[in-house]
C-alpha cells in the first residue's frame, strides 16, 4: 500500500549509493532540498533523459557520485555551473548517453528484458565510451547493424505531480514518462501539490491521466514543491530565480550561499 | 552588417525557406529563430493554399500535439512523421558531425557543454536537419569535431536523415551527403565569401559567383512583425519582446 508521509520521512527512504532516477517535467525541487537535508552522499543520478536545476543541486551539495544523463543544462539560463564544474574536476563518474536511449533502458526494465534495440547512434563517439552499449546484426527482419543498451532499473525513482488521492494514486496527466519511471523503479517516491479526498480512478477520464498506486512506494505533500521549476496546469518557471542562481552557482561559496538560503526558505515554508 | 533585428529576420526568413515542402517540422527547446521559421513557413502556405504544416515545440504547452509523453517525438522521427528538425553544436565540422559533448579531454572536459540531447538518434533519423549556429568562427566551425555526438553520414548503415544545410550569422551552406562536404550557397548581406572563409575553419566548395541571402520581402516583414511575434511570445516572450521593442 502507498503511504502517506511527510516530507522529510519520503526523503529519509532514499538511502547513500542508491540510483535515483530524475525526470524533466515534475521535478520534485522541495523533496530533493530535503534529501540534500539528510546528508546524503554517494547517488548514481539517472537523468530521464536530462536535468537542469535539480541535478545541479545535488552535485553542488556533493550528493552525487554518478550521473547517467544525455544533458544537463538551465535551458535559457545556460550551463549547469556545478554540473559543468563537477565535470572538470572528474568529480563523479559520467555516462554520457542520448535522449531515446536512457528512454529505451527504462522500457527494457519496465518490460523485464535486459536489453533494449534502438534506432540510430551508429557513428556517434557515445558508443566508443559506452562500453556497455553493443552494436549487433539484428537477428530477425531486415539484416542491418543496430544499437542495443542494457535495462536501466533505478533503486528509486521520484517526482513531483499536481494530485495524488488517498489511495495513492497519482495525477501525471499525459507527462507519461513519469509512469516510465515508475515502471522500471525498484521504489517510487512522488511528492504532490494537493491530497484529494475522491478517487481518482473513479471515471475513465481521470483514470487515463494517472500513475496507479500499485507503482507508489510513498506521496508526501509539497505545495509549490517544483519551485522554482514549473509544473504543468499549476504554475510556470520562475525564470529570474533560476538566472540568479545561474548568477550565484558560478562559485562553490555562491552555490553554498544560494543552497543554505535555499533550505531555510523550505523550513519556514513546511 | 545588419542590426540585430534585420539579422534575425534575414534567418528566419532564410529558415523558412530552407523548410519549404515539409508536412511537419520539430523544434527544440530555447529554439526562438528555428522556431520563428517554422512559423512564418506555416503563414506563407496557408496564405497561398498550399499543404498545413504541423510544428511541434518542445517546451511549448500550444504547440505540442504529444499526449505520451517524452519518449513519444522520438517514435514519432522512427516512423518518418518528422520531417525537419533543427540541431547546433559546440562544435560542427567539415564533414557535417556535431559535438555537444565538449572539448579538451573526455570525460574531464575542460570545457564542457550539456550533452548529446537526442542528436546521436535524431541525425539518422530526420531526413531534413538544418545546422543552426549564429556564432560563424573557427573555434566552432572546426576541421574535425574533438567528439561526435552525432554523426552526419554513415555509410555502413542505411538512414533517411542527416544535415540539410547549415545556417550562421554570416553564410547559408548546403551539405553534400554523397561526398559529406559543405558547399557555400549564401552569403548574408554585410560580409563576403572572404570574411567566410577567413572565420570557417574546415574546407567547403566554393562557386564561382556567390551569391546574397535573399532579404526578407515586404510581404514577410509584415508576417514576421505581425502574426509570426504574436505566436512567438507564447513560448519566447523575451524573444518577441526583443525583437517588438527593436522596432
Amino acid at each position: 500500500m502507498t503511504e502517506i508521509v511527510s516530507l522529510e520521512a519520503l526523503a529519509a527512504r532514499m538511502a547513500p549509493g542508491q540510483s535515483l532516477a530524475i525526470p524533466v517535467t515534475g521535478v520534485a525541487m522541495a523533496a530533493t532540498a530535503a534529501l540534500i537535508e539528510t546528508g546524503i552522499t554517494g547517488l548514481k543520478l539517472i537523468c530521464v533523459p536530462t536535468s537542469s536545476l535539480q541535478a545541479d543541486f545535488l552535485i553542488g551539495a556533493k550528493a552525487v557520485a554518478a550521473i547517467e544523463t544525455s544533458a544537463v543544462s538551465l535551458g535559457e539560463a545556460g550551463s549547469a555551473p556545478r554540473f559543468t564544474a563537477a565535470v572538470r574536476e572528474g568529480a563523479f563518474a559520467l555516462t554520457d548517453s542520448t535522449c531515446p536511449a536512457i528512454l529505451a533502458g527504462l522500457l527494457a526494465a519496465q518490460k523485464g528484458v535486459p536489453f533494449m534495440p534502438i534506432a540510430g547512434i551508429i557513428g556517434s563517439d557515445l558508443l566508443k565510451v559506452r562500453p556497455d552499449w553493443k552494436v549487433i546484426d539484428s537477428p530477425v527482419g531486415e539484416q542491418r547493424p543496430v544499437v542495443v543498451v542494457p535495462a536501466i532499473a533505478p533503486d528509486v525513482a521520484l517526482f513531483h505531480a499536481p494530485e495524488a488521492d488517498r489511495a495513492g494514486n497519482v495525477k501525471i496527466g499525459r507527462h507519461r514518462e513519469l509512469a516510465g519511471m515508475a515502471y522500471a523503479a525498484k521504489h517510487t517516491l512522488v511528492t504532490v501539490e494537493r491530497i484529494v479526498d475522491h478517487n481518482l480512478m473513479e471515471t475513465e477520464d481521470s483514470a487515463a491521466a494517472v500513475l496507479p498506486s500499485l507503482y507508489v512506494d510513498a506521496v508526501a505533500l509539497a505545495p509549490r514543491g517544483a519551485w522554482p521549476l514549473s509544473l504543468w496546469d499549476e504554475y510556470e518557471t520562475d525564470t529570474a530565480e533560476i538566472a540568479r542562481y545561474a548568477a550565484m552557482a558560478r562559485s562553490d561559496e555562491g552555490f553554498r550561499a544560494y543552497l543554505s538560503a535555499f533550505l531555510t526558505r523550505r523550513r519556514e515554508v513546511a | 552588417m545588419l542590426p540585430l533585428r534585420e539579422q534575425r529576420e534575414l534567418l528566419i526568413t532564410t529558415i523558412a525557406d530552407l523548410l519549404d515542402g515539409v508536412r511537419h517540422v520539430a523544434v527544440g527547446a530555447s529554439s526562438p529563430i528555428p522556431a520563428a521559421g517554422a512559423m512564418l513557413l506555416r503563414a506563407r502556405n496557408e496564405a497561398c493554399g498550399k499543404a498545413a504544416v504541423r510544428i511541434s515545440i518542445l517546451g511549448s504547452a500550444q504547440h505540442n500535439f504529444f499526449t505520451n509523453g517524452t519518449i513519444e517525438i522520438f517514435d514519432c522521427a522512427a516512423q518518418g512523421r518528422i520531417d525537419a528538425f533543427f540541431l547546433g553544436g559546440g562544435q560542427i565540422d567539415g564533414s557535417g558531425n556535431i559535438n555537444l559533448v565538449g572539448t579538451g579531454g573526455y570525460p574531464q572536459s575542460q570545457v564542457r557543454w550539456p550533452g548529446s540531447f537526442g542528436s546521436a538518434y535524431l541525425y539518422h533519423l530526420v531526413p531534413r536537419v538544418i545546422l543552426f549556429r549564429t556564432e560563424h568562427s573557427p573555434r566552432v566551425l572546426v576541421p574535425k569535431v574533438d567528439f561526435v555526438s552525432a554523426a552526419a553520414t554513415t555509410p555502413e548503415v542505411p538512414r533517411r536523415g542527416g544535415p540539410h544545410a547549415l545556417l550562421t550569422n554570416m553564410a547559408l551552406f548546403a551539405f553534400d551527403r554523397g561526398r559529406a562536404r559543405f558547399g557555400l550557397r549564401s552569403v548574408h548581406p554585410g560580409f563576403s565569401a572572404t570574411d567566410v572563409s577567413d572565420n570557417t575553419g574546415f574546407d567547403y566548395d566554393t562557386p564561382d559567383i556567390v551569391p546574397a541571402t535573399p532579404a526578407p520581402d515586404t510581404a514577410t516583414l509584415d508576417l514576421l512583425r505581425g502574426r509570426i511575434l504574436d505566436e512567438l511570445a507564447e513560448t519566447y516572450p523575451a524573444f518577441a519582446n526583443s525583437m517588438a521593442e527593436a522596432a
